[in-house]
């Protein structure tokens, strides 16, 4: 008998500190996966953002940075300057790439930096209770949008993903979910075009997830999943976008 | 023996630096240090040399975190406005631990100021600028030749200590022109600047990590007294400064930078004049060198604290002398002491 699956090496054996149905634990896993079917863990170096994954480098088995919030896109760029034989990745939220770091994201995209960009779209703040991100959605309630997000003061959802598919530098952007196994294969494929993209000097790849927070969208997991496929994929349209 | 050039303390810092080894330099312009950036963009791309104009100080900085982290000597400048944006990184930096030098060439103040020189920024740099309980290494040239050669002392300070070092100069030095020896040696990597803790990839080793959080408040506790141990060890060992006509002084001119040369010419001219005067320079502000005025330290000494800044240098001076009377001559905001502001203030 085949062995068809295992424990990534590039995970590490630990137990996650995230809530009940969070994406992070999915998203860090394929992404120890991909790595070890690439067989790149000796030379990745990834780059942990502040907010609920500030310590993906307890879970991942490679080299890792923090990076401070919404710089992630700078410290990556002198990295993969500094050691281009190396594979360098972020791994960013919605707050951490399209808020306080929306310059960084931008410049580095638009110099074409040849980095692998993974970015959990959850539309709200995680680690500091829940407040409003930039792609909370029209009417969604957080923390600080009590009685929902209202576009005319608030903004509307930010759609950086199609935003930096503008610039001509960009060469690699899908959307992908986290609401079923079927869409999880597809964001795997996706991360993994990605990585290879960096690998082949392609250039500036990047994959933005839609991912549960049942803590702070105040819903079950199983209802998050379902939320994200009948609310937010209809604002965040799956795909690829570039 | 490599011959005499004449450069501009700006153009100065830049060649020592490459010389020094740095192979990456990012940085965001701003007036009076434009040179330097203009010098970088010119000399260091190539192997192994990297340059960046970023987008921001705030990429800079963080530009610097990540070249230092992936294990290549780093720099910065930027002048006040510039450097207050940095001082998020900056933090970072001290926090994970990383060698990295960052450029100040002052500029008076506050918020934007204007582009004179000026030695505002006095307190910013020497008590850590950012948040959290760190320090920089400050070093404090005074000639363009002293700018070039700190440059290869700031690198190995900071690859020494595993933390940032801050030269901190003002408009006057960087836009001024004067002869320089460059060095006959540049640097060579060898086993002392082994990194073992960089980025490389976790090729035959376990993975390494570059952070400065901490969940639990025990290891942080801890991460910050062996700091605090860290601290120590250069405040012991690396106070360096200059000192003239000591041993006989009645009165002792304290000065740094680009004021020190002004004073020097003050305390020359006084003794012309049969004064009893002398002069301590910081060379390292960070740490501030006491040592210089414990050894000579008597109870009819009078100090005169000169500085292009309203009384932050003066508060060092004052720790250091204990009880002896300090004196304060300061102009800032573009204001600069003269020699016969001193000289007046040092007879009267």
């Amino acid at each position: 008998m085949d062995k068809i699956y295992s424990h990534p090496v590039s995970l590490r054996d630990n137990s996650t500190h995230y809530c009940a149905g969070c994406g992070h634990g999915t998203a860090h896993r394929i992404i120890a996966e991909i790595v070890d079917e690439l067989g790149i863990r000796e030379k990745v170096i990834g780059l942990a953002p502040v907010g609920c994954a500030v310590i993906a480098y307890e879970y991942w088995n490679f080299d890792c940075s923090e990076a401070a919030h919404g710089r992630a896109l700078a410290v990556a760029t002198a990295i993969k300057r500094v050691r281009p034989e190396n594979i360098v990745f972020t791994y960013q939220g919605d707050g951490d790439l399209a808020a306080i770091g929306t310059n960084e994201t931008i410049h580095a995209a638009n110099r074409g930096e040849n980095l692998t960009v993974i970015f959990i779209n959850n539309a709200v703040y995680g680690m500091t209770g829940g407040q409003m991100a930039p792609t909370t959605l029209a009417g969604q309630k957080t923390a600080t949008t009590p009685a929902g997000r209202d576009v005319l003061s608030h903004g509307f959802p930010l759609k950086i993903s199609e935003m930096l598919a503008l610039l001509p530098a960009v060469k690699y952007i899908e959307r992908v979910s986290f609401h079923s196994p079927q869409e999880i294969i597809k964001a795997k494929q996706a991360i993994k075009t990605a990585f290879l993209n960096q690998i082949n000097n392609i250039g500036f790849s990047l994959v933005e997830i839609l991912s549960p927070c049942p803590t702070y969208w105040g819903m079950s997991p199983q209802k998050s999943l379902e939320w994200i496929k009948e609310v937010m994929a209809k604002e965040f349209p799956l795909g690829r976008i570039k | 023996m490599k011959k005499k050039i004449l450069m501009t303390g700006n153009e100065a810092v830049a060649q020592g630096a490459i010389d020094a080894g740095c192979t990456f330099y990012a940085g965001y312009p701003i007036t009076p240090q434009n040179e330097l950036t203009a010098y970088m963009a010119v000399h260091m791309p190539g192997k192994p040399g990297i340059f960046i104009q970023a987008e921001s100080e705030l990429a800079a900085i963080n530009m610097v975190y990540g070249a230092s982290a992936a294990g290549a000597r780093a720099m910065t400048s930027s002048s006040s406005p510039g450097i207050s944006l940095k001082q998020e990184g900056i933090s970072y930096i001290a926090g994970a631990e990383l060698p990295a030098v960052i450029v100040n060439v002052m500029r008076a103040g506050p918020g934007l100021g204007n582009i004179t020189p000026a030695q505002s920024d006095y307190f910013q740099a020497t008590r850590g600028g950012g948040h959290g309980d760190y320090h920089l290494i400050v070093l404090a040239p005074a000639s363009v030749q002293e700018a070039y050669d700190q440059m290869f002392l700031s690198f190995d300070l900071a690859d020494k200590y595993r933390a940032p070092v801050m030269v901190l100069g003002d408009g006057m030095l960087g836009q001024m022109m004067e002869p320089l020896q460059l060095s006959a040696v540049s640097f060579q990597p060898s086993a002392e600047n082994k990194k073992p803790w960089a980025l490389t990839g976790c090729a035959g080793r376990s993975p390494n990590v570059i952070k400065s959080f901490y969940m639990d408040t025990n290891e942080l506790e801890k991460f910050n007294l062996n700091l605090q141990k860290k601290y120590a060890l250069i405040r012991q060992k690396e106070q360096r400064w200059e000192e003239i006509f000591l041993k006989d002084a009645k009165t002792i001119i304290v000065a740094y930078g680009s004021m020190a040369r002004i004073a020097r010419s003050a305390v020359h001219a006084l003794r012309g004049k049969g004064k009893k005067v002398g002069l301590i320079r910081p060379i390292t502000l960070w740490p501030f060198p006491e040592k210089a005025f414990t050894k000579h330290l008597t109870s009819n000494t009078r100090y005169l604290a000169v500085e292009m800044s309203y009384g932050q240098m003066l508060e060092d001076v004052q720790l250091a002398v204990g009880k002896a009377k300090v004196d304060f001559l300061g102009r800032a905001g573009g204001g600069v002491p003269s020699e016969e502001d001193i000289i007046r203030r040092v007879n009267g």
